[in-house]
């Protein structure tokens, strides 16, 4: 399989994890929420301070089908991280070819 | 494991928070040894799929559930240089654009996941591979070891971090018992994820791990060697 073709294939089924699977996550708190709650300092967690921002929550404000709202906001999350990564990946990476099909190259 | 803002008092905010800028700041200068013009786009799409499997919380016994931390699927993947690199990013996006994980805990966050959570998967995998045959074939169990080793180092470090720095006075024994009994149930899901991915991107491109290099080294030379016989 080429470069091109496993990426954008893996970068498709990121997106339809985030856009569409994610609808059937479990709703449970997670573990730390869950034993904080038990242990009993869950109330010590504040609100958050970008609680208002239109992705919060991974709900997308102003659209109330919650099937899309969670959609749009793992999308958009997720094209966003890949932007930032992306480009911090092509920034500190060292030019020119590696000439080493097995990456055995050491520097 | 995603820490909201309050649970730990200032200063061990500010501690971890020097912690997560230091270790970002090495991973920024070492990554570039793991990535060149081939490998680089592994970075994007690794972080990608790292917040995508994020979302996806798979349930744990009753009313708890667990998510991929994904540190070690990032370390053998693209490194564990370039993999800080890439969970630290989904932990940035996470906190200031979907309120996941608290702006002033983002120091912590970065600290347990990103950094101990993936460093101590990564040992895990260096350890285990350096103690094993060099096979291909044998990565993905390795990796999927080191994923379920690595969610119960990280939910220690948590406890650790809450003994020094925590809000609110809980019994040390009764919280490192419930952190560790459900972080290990967790981590069994983490390995069995990272083992799964790993698994697919070696049948199909297995010279995009680099995990994966000192297999496909040893590899190569076997097949020198019967070339050669056969000369």
């Amino acid at each position: 399989m080429r470069t091109r073709t496993f990426v954008v294939v893996g970068l498709l089924a990121a997106l339809v994890l985030a856009g569409v699977v994610s609808y059937y996550a479990s709703g449970s708190p997670d573990g730390l929420e869950y034993v904080a709650g038990r242990t009993g300092f869950l109330d010590t967690a504040e609100e958050h301070g970008a609680k208002d921002g239109p992705l919060a929550g991974y709900g997308t404000k102003g659209v109330e089908n919650e099937r899309l709202s969670g959609g749009i906001a793992g999308v958009v999350g997720a094209l966003v991280v890949l932007v930032l990564a992306g480009g911090l990946g092509y920034a500190v990476r060292r030019r020119g070819p590696s000439g080493d099909l097995h990456g055995t190259e050491r520097t | 494991m995603h820490v909201p803002d309050g649970f730990f008092d200032a200063p061990t905010s500010v501690a971890t928070g020097v912690v997560a800028a230091a270790g970002v700041g090495i991973a920024l200068r070492k990554a570039r040894t793991e990535l060149d013009d081939r490998t680089a786009p592994m970075a994007g799409l690794v972080a990608t799929f790292v917040f995508a499997a994020q979302m996806l919380n798979f349930p744990v016994g009753a009313g708890t559930s667990g998510h991929l931390l994904g540190g070690a699927l990032a370390a053998v993947l693209v490194g564990p240089w370039t993999g800080i690199l890439c969970v630290s990013v989904v932990l940035v996006v996470q906190a200031l654009l979907l309120a996941d994980g608290g702006i002033t805990a983002l120091g912590t966050n970065i600290t347990l996941m990103s950094l101990v959570a993936l460093l101590a998967g990564w040992l895990v995998f260096r350890g285990l591979q350096a103690m094993l045959p060099r096979r291909l074939g044998l990565v993905p169990v390795l990796a999927g070891v080191a994923g379920a080793a690595s969610v119960p180092v990280a939910a220690a470090t948590f406890v650790g971090l809450y003994a020094v720095g925590g809000t609110a006075p809980i019994d040390l024994s009764t919280l490192t018992t419930a952190m560790l009994g459900w972080h290990i149930l967790i981590g069994i899901g983490e390995g069995v994820i990272t083992g799964l991915v790993v698994g697919s991107v070696v049948a199909l491109r297995p010279d995009l791990v680099h995990g994966a290099r000192p297999a496909l080294r040893a590899r190569t030379l076997e097949i020198r060697t019967r070339e050669e016989a056969a000369a």
